[in-house]
């Protein structure tokens, strides 16, 4: 592939800073009880989206699991929108409506924020198909996780996108536990990525602790699916350094293996690798990391400040319009 | 006017939707090279081409939710699913990710699909194939249902429910595909609303509110009951969802007194909610007790002798009008 450009690393790496800021911010605000219901956060997991979202148009199609608030940063969704949501504000990226596990973000084609486990892998099919029945070249990008290639809708979901062959990136992000049970618990094949080869569906694997390591190939699967339609499988292996909601001390986990994994942390890594290079200066990233703060503690002011959506609106989304409906007197011929 | 079968004024609703908005795609089981398990879609992939008229594997969860991921995007699907039966594999797909989408994305989203199939208890085909599921999609805010009993309104409903922004459910019934009924000239545009029950037959005595495949046999008692000179007004709901309740109460205020005759089974069914909102909106009008004629509460025997004693009837239905009427 073409060697990208300097200056998209380093934006790349501002990313993830953003996202890791974020979700400490979030992480607090949960604590300080101004966020309700569930909040997983993808603290450890940042080079994953961040490094798909360099593959891709801005145009293509992205789908996500409840594990999505860095999945609607990558895609430009503002820090402020973001942080509204989680506190139930009208401001937020669903209007307050959705939460935690919901954002969504139509201009940017951020398609949600799913939190039924699976239940979106055949949506992103979807999406998929209506890229092909127009005739067009996007690729959708379908992140879930390692909980999800147990349930039903994923197999079939797999074997639809194969059978029309759709251009889609199935992406788990395996980061070893779905919930508290480890994947050598739940899932009978140790190597994920062979759950491709049972849909004729060709699969990689991917490190990703290394930004570049998940573009580049993602960059690779994506030329080759705009060229010919095509499903593709991506296991990215991960790690999430906290547990899997706010309320999961991670137990079930070993001090050293949290260790090991932030030992090789991404933005560490890519930092180092930028520096190494002569692309980034340590006061430059100190400049990035200062903004990434910033930028996520004014969230929070902008998200307590902003309205709860008001009470009137309580049925305002559960039908659209009437408008488009005809009407009793248009209809009797 | 024509009369035709109510198979093939789904299929015209079908074919008059697809041509006139190539955003509109046919998805399911045997629909395309098979022209559907029961003929519905016959001779559209001949029309229309595999792009649009597209078979799928046994697979209701994954195609259903193919369907509201297409119509994220702008498309709008019709997916079939071969019976209602069938749905409730792909349950989570219709219930929460279909209606839920418009709310969770603070308006964002709307899914402009249709599920289309039939519902409903058929013949002999045992408790898996024979749910009447209308009552169990009723209770999920963001869907519409439709349970057109004649040919007209089954294309009427139909076609409308492809054009409404919203997920729709269009309940079909196996046991009504081959029946005939009179239905506009084929040049004629047959739009009808959502939410508009329909007088089938006028009365003075009694009103019995019926939809789907408990049509045929109001109108069948009512003409019984004539002989016995009780006059009973059948008002056909057509929609579950939204109900036309102005169309309930202005019968019910006119009669006094109604027999709820519905296709699903008595726990929690239509007609418990039919009958909760006549009493709290006139409950003076009312000069007898509202009585419901449904299934019995128990899965579907094979039994073709026991499956009749599960299933409302016309005679059930007569029993239950005299009743009330105190005849």
């Amino acid at each position: 592939m073409s060697s990208p450009e300097q200056r998209d690393e380093v934006e790349m790496l501002s990313l993830m800073l953003l996202i890791r800021r974020f979700e400490e911010r979030a992480s607090q605000q949960y604590q300080a009880q101004k966020i309700g219901g569930f909040c997983h956060l993808y603290i450890g997991q940042e080079a994953v989206v961040v490094g798909a979202i360099a593959a891709i148009r801005p145009e293509d199609y992205l789908i996500t699991a409840y594990r999505d608030h860095a999945h609607a940063l990558a895609r430009g969704t503002s820090a402020d929108a973001c942080m509204a949501e989680l506190f139930g504000k009208v401001t937020g990226c669903s209007r307050g409506l959705g939460g935690s596990m919901h954002y969504f973000d139509k201009a940017r084609h951020m398609y949600g924020g799913h939190a039924i486990v699976g239940a979106h892998v055949p949506l992103g099919v979807g999406m998929a198909f209506a890229s092909k029945y127009r005739g067009e070249d996007r690729v959708t990008l379908c992140f879930f996780g390692d909980g999800a290639i147990n349930q039903g809708s994923f197999h079939e979901a797999l074997n639809l996108a194969a059978l029309y062959k759709l251009p889609i990136i199935f992406i788990c992000e395996n980061n070893l536990f779905a919930m508290g049970t480890s994947v050598e618990r739940s899932t009978s094949l140790q190597q994920i990525v062979h759950r491709a080869e049972g849909y004729d569906i060709p699969g990689h694997v991917v490190d990703g602790m290394n930004f570049r390591d998940v573009r580049d190939q993602l960059t690779e699967i994506v030329n080759s699916i705009r060229a010919n339609p095509h499903p593709a499988f991506v296991e990215i292996r991960t790690y999430r350094y906290r547990g899997h909601s706010m309320s999961d001390p991670a137990s079930y986990r070993t001090k050293d293996q949290l260790e090991k994994y932030r030992m090789d942390d991404p933005i560490t890594r890519l930092r180092a690798q930028l520096t190494r290079e002569g692309k980034l200066t340590n006061e430059q990233f100190d400049a990035m990391d200062k903004g990434a703060k910033e930028t996520a503690l004014a969230s929070v002011k902008f998200a307590e400040e902003s309205e709860e959506p008001p009470l009137e609106d309580l049925y305002a989304y559960t039908y659209v319009s009437e408008a488009t409906v005809p009407t009793a007197a248009g209809a009797q011929a | 006017m024509r009369e035709i079968t109510y198979r093939l004024a789904l299929n015209e609703a079908l074919a008059e939707e697809l041509e006139r908005d190539p955003n509109v795609f046919l998805m399911g089981e045997e629909v395309a090279q098979y022209n559907g398990a029961y003929k519905v879609s016959q001779g559209l992939l001949d029309r229309f081409g595999p792009q649009r008229i597209i078979d799928t594997p046994i697979s209701e969860n994954g195609f259903a939710g193919m369907g509201v991921g297409a119509a994220m995007v702008g498309l709008r699907p019709i997916i079939e699913f071969m019976t209602f039966s069938f749905s409730l594999v792909a349950f989570d797909q219709v219930v929460n990710n279909a209606p839920n989408m418009l709310t969770m994305s603070g308006g964002q989203f709307n899914i402009p699909i249709t599920f289309r199939g039939p519902n409903g208890p058929a013949h002999q085909l045992g408790a898996t194939h024979s749910h009447a599921t209308e009552c169990l999609y009723a209770n999920f805010p963001g869907l519409k249902i439709c349970t057109p009993a004649t040919p007209r309104d089954a294309k009427g409903l139909l076609k409308t429910a492809v054009r409404d922004d919203n997920p729709v459910l269009v309940l079909e019934s196996e046991l009504l595909y081959s029946s005939k009924g009179p239905v506009e000239p084929i040049e004629q545009e047959l739009l009808i609303p959502l939410g508009q029950a329909e007088l089938k037959r006028e009365g003075r005595d009694v009103t019995i509110i019926c939809y789907a495949q408990t049509v045929p046999l109001a109108l069948a008692a009512a003409e019984a009951l004539e002989e016995e000179e009780i006059s009973a007004e059948v008002l056909d709901l057509r929609s579950i969802k939204p109900l036309d309740l102005p169309a309930i109460l202005t019968s019910v205020a006119k009669t006094h007194r109604v027999v709820v005759v519905e296709q699903d089974r008595p726990y929690c069914g239509i007609g418990a909610e039919i009958c909760f909102r006549i009493q709290n909106d006139i409950f003076d009008e009312l000069d007898a007790p509202i009585a419901r004629v449904s299934q019995e509460d128990v899965p579907m025997p094979y039994n073709e002798r026991l499956e009749q004693a599960v299933l409302p009837s016309a005679e059930k239905l007569i029993a239950a009008v005299k009743k009330i009427c105190y005849a």
